[in-house]
């Protein structure tokens, strides 16, 4: 087995060059190449957590706006219920007396119609009692009966009295 | 040893040669030491060149630079803690060093470094000289607590202290020979099943249909020692942070 063979002048010489290699090898990484690469995934680094940070404030801050936009919402809706309230308490009140004052003018108007019947039925309720008197001494003169004007008329009223109603 | 018959020559795909001409031989630069040269520019081409962009959004190249370092720093933190960070940048060496010399070996005629125990047992003696230094550095004469743990009973000493001892002494060795007798295991049966292909094929008729199958094999092996490769690097690096961890915090 070559590796075993430790008389080889080469075996010594190769390790003298893996030292030289080697330790070229850690001090060029170790100075130059691993020190670049740290700082590249510290800047990454530093950055995404950065960007995290932004995207947790606008975060924040979007909810912020929604809640103010909640809130808005929710007092304009109370605006709203409240202007509805009131709209409709007033057309109702306007309605009411609106409703009140036709009311009146036709409890007036019914009145006024009732004074003319009673007026009328009066009137005509006069006319048939003068008639009334009348043809009851028309009809005491056709059967031959006298009897004086006022108690003809004294009759007929307190017949009309009891008959009417 | 044992492999080389006639034809099989699994073995000398290990042995050591110099390269670029008088120069390397003047100086003993083996192709060994030729691979560590190309594995180290990969290494530092891929960090270097890989995160040229710097860009916040990463393009492969960069990704990849981006993973390696994140898989070592992750681990090296969460094995050792976050003290362990200034072991971080040996640690990254360490398994890209040898990360790189598995995956390059299995190149075609390319030389696989890590194949060699006197390779990997230097690497593990940097490490096992490290962890001494650190935890003897922090912990002065507390180190040789170490070896006999606190709240044990005190005529157990003379078995819990060699033992502890004797597993100390062993780390760098475990360490090494398992990276070792991996890739050697592995390139090795890659060569007896190349060999396998080449000798069926030359078996008259029958041969190419024959030979398919240890090709299938081979085919299967190189998936495996990919995994392998990866895989021993890891294990290798983690260790490391294991002893480090004791080092650093003393069980």
């Amino acid at each position: 087995m070559p590796q075993l063979d430790f008389s080889n002048p080469l075996m010594t010489s190769k390790l003298v060059w893996l030292v030289i290699i080697f330790g070229v090898l850690y001090f060029v990484l170790k100075t130059y190449a691993l020190p670049r690469v740290a700082s590249v995934l510290e800047q990454r680094a530093a950055r995404i957590k950065a960007d995290l940070d932004a995207a947790r404030d606008a975060q924040a801050a979007s909810e912020a706006a929604l809640a103010e936009l909640r809130a808005a919402t929710a007092a304009a809706k109370a605006e709203a219920q409240a202007a509805i309230a009131t709209a409709m308490q007033e057309a109702q009140k306007k309605a009411a007396a609106e409703a009140e004052a036709i009311n009146a003018r036709l409890n007036a108007q019914v009145a006024e119609a009732e004074a003319r019947v009673a007026a009328a039925r009066d009137a005509a309720m006069g006319a048939l009692r003068s008639v009334a008197t009348e043809t009851a001494a028309a009809m005491l003169a056709r059967l031959g009966l006298s009897a004086p004007a006022n108690d003809v008329a004294a009759a007929v009223d307190r017949a009309a009295t009891q008959g009417g109603r | 040893m044992a492999a080389e018959g006639k034809a099989i020559d699994a073995l000398g795909q290990f042995e050591l040669s110099t390269v670029l001409g008088p120069i390397g031989a003047a100086v003993g630069f083996t192709q060994s030491n030729l691979f560590m040269v190309i594995a180290g520019g990969l290494i530092v081409a891929l960090m270097v060149y890989g995160m040229r962009p710097a860009a916040m959004v990463p393009g492969r190249l960069q990704s990849l630079a981006e993973a390696a370092y994140g898989f070592i720093d992750d681990m090296v933190v969460a094995q050792v803690g976050e003290e362990g960070r200034r072991f971080f940048p040996f640690v990254f060496t360490l398994f890209m060093f040898i990360l790189f010399g598995n995956m390059l070996g299995l190149f075609p005629y390319a030389f696989t470094y890590t194949s060699h125990i006197s390779l990997t047992f230097t690497l593990a003696l940097m490490v096992f000289v490290l962890i001494t230094a650190v935890s003897i550095a922090l912990h002065g004469k507390k180190f040789l607590g170490y070896f006999f743990p606190e709240g044990a009973p005190i005529w157990l000493a003379p078995i819990i202290i060699p033992v502890e001892i004797v597993s100390y002494l062993s780390r760098p060795i475990s360490l090494s020979i398992r990276l070792f007798a991996n890739m050697v295991a592995g390139h090795v049966m890659l060569k007896v099943f190349a060999t396998f292909v080449v000798m069926l094929a030359g078996l008259g008729a029958i041969g190419p249909f024959v030979s398919v199958m240890p090709l299938a094999i081979n085919v299967a092996l190189v998936g495996f020692e990919v995994l392998v490769a990866f895989l021993q690097a890891y294990v290798f690096a983690i260790l490391t942070c294991i002893y480090l961890h004791d080092a650093v915090h003393l069980h």
